[in-house]
């Protein structure tokens, strides 16, 4: 399976750096967020992958690196019984990239989290809304410059 | 508030009212069972037969708060979850009593973090703390036996929105001579 969709994948985007790598027997495959759509939608439609599965969609903030935030993408084919995971970089002066929840619907949610966490915008999330903190919050909490404890005085309380 | 408010105002047979109304209170605690975490599990172990929370009169759990007088907070308390928290806590009839349950609800806890509050005693009034992560059941009938001795104790003119015309003799006699 590793090797065909090595193969399907350099066939049909000659133009696309593909970077593979191995993870706990899981492959991880690095590319440019500008084809991610595409190579999404290939990945869920071409006959023989079928990703039909998008788990999780998450982030890693790196701090001092170049590009600042990966954000990563877990999907599984039911048909194959084969796990896939994409990363991608994204810098911090242009924190955007392409949402996939117009491939698999079950990335909404999981985008909407990786926004709030992180910061990251999702182009063309259909409700691109915070998932956990409060919506006039300020602040990404998993973002490295935040601090534990927070930032007094932004969360309030009931009165006693 | 309840009987023994209206019957202070005429004078009549009020300490013994207080106390018999005490004595009730205190043996018919009827708990809100606010459980957000996993202290709900011991809490729900609390009213089974092996620990059997009826044998203090408390085995009426109601998922109501305006049929409660004894909210007991069990599991971590975000601060979002402390609007919802009072929401139900001020729907409660006075008098009200609170159990923080857990290390969770009184200080956090493990949940060194921006998201969960260090303490609900931020915006309930506390009576007891029961401490345990989570605490057994029998921890929480300790703290559930500690509430019904505050409240055995309490006099109406104890709750802060009672009419503070205490017990006076004289008015007493009067009124029974009128009578």
């Amino acid at each position: 399976m590793k090797e065909l969709l090595k193969e399907k994948l350099a066939k049909q985007f000659t133009t696309v750096q593909f970077e593979f790598s191995e993870q706990v027997d899981e492959l991880t495959v690095k590319l440019d967020k500008s084809a991610l759509l595409n190579v999404c939608s290939f990945l869920k439609d071409e006959e023989g992958l079928k990703f039909n599965l998008c788990e999780d969609v998450t982030a890693i903030d790196w701090a001092t690196r170049k590009n600042r935030f990966t954000v990563v993408y877990h999907i599984f084919s039911m048909e194959n019984k084969f796990r896939l995971c994409l990363k991608v970089d994204v810098d911090e002066s242009e924190c955007s990239v392409e949402s996939v929840s117009s491939i698999w619907k079950a990335a909404n949610w999981a985008e909407r989290e990786a926004y709030d966490m992180f910061g990251i915008t999702f182009l063309h999330h259909p409700d691109l809304r915070r998932m956990y903190m409060s919506e006039d919050f300020e602040y990404h909490p998993l973002r490295k410059e935040f601090p534990l404890m927070g930032i007094p005085g932004t969360l309030p309380l009931p009165k006693k | 508030m309840g009987l023994e408010s209206k019957l202070i105002n005429d004078g009549f047979f009020t300490t013994t009212v207080d106390a018999l109304a005490a004595w009730a209170r205190e043996n018919s605690v009827w708990p809100m069972p606010m459980g957000i975490s996993c202290c709900a599990i011991e809490m729900m172990a609390s009213g089974d037969p092996k620990y059997d929370i009826s044998r203090f009169g408390s085995e009426v759990m109601r998922f109501t708060p305006r049929q409660c007088d004894l909210m007991i907070v069990a599991g971590t308390v975000t601060y979002k979850m402390a609007h919802v928290v009072k929401k139900i806590f001020d729907q409660m009839p006075e008098p009200k009593w609170v159990i923080a349950m857990g290390a969770c609800t009184s200080t956090g806890g493990m949940y060194r973090s921006y998201n969960v509050v260090q303490g609900i005693d931020q915006f309930l009034p506390v009576d007891v703390y029961a401490a345990g992560c989570p605490p057994r059941p029998e921890n929480l009938l300790n703290a559930l036996i500690q509430i019904q001795e505050k409240i055995g104790k309490t006099r109406v003119k104890d709750f802060p929105d009672s009419p503070q015309v205490g017990f006076d003799t004289k008015q007493t006699e009067l009124s029974l001579s009128k009578n």
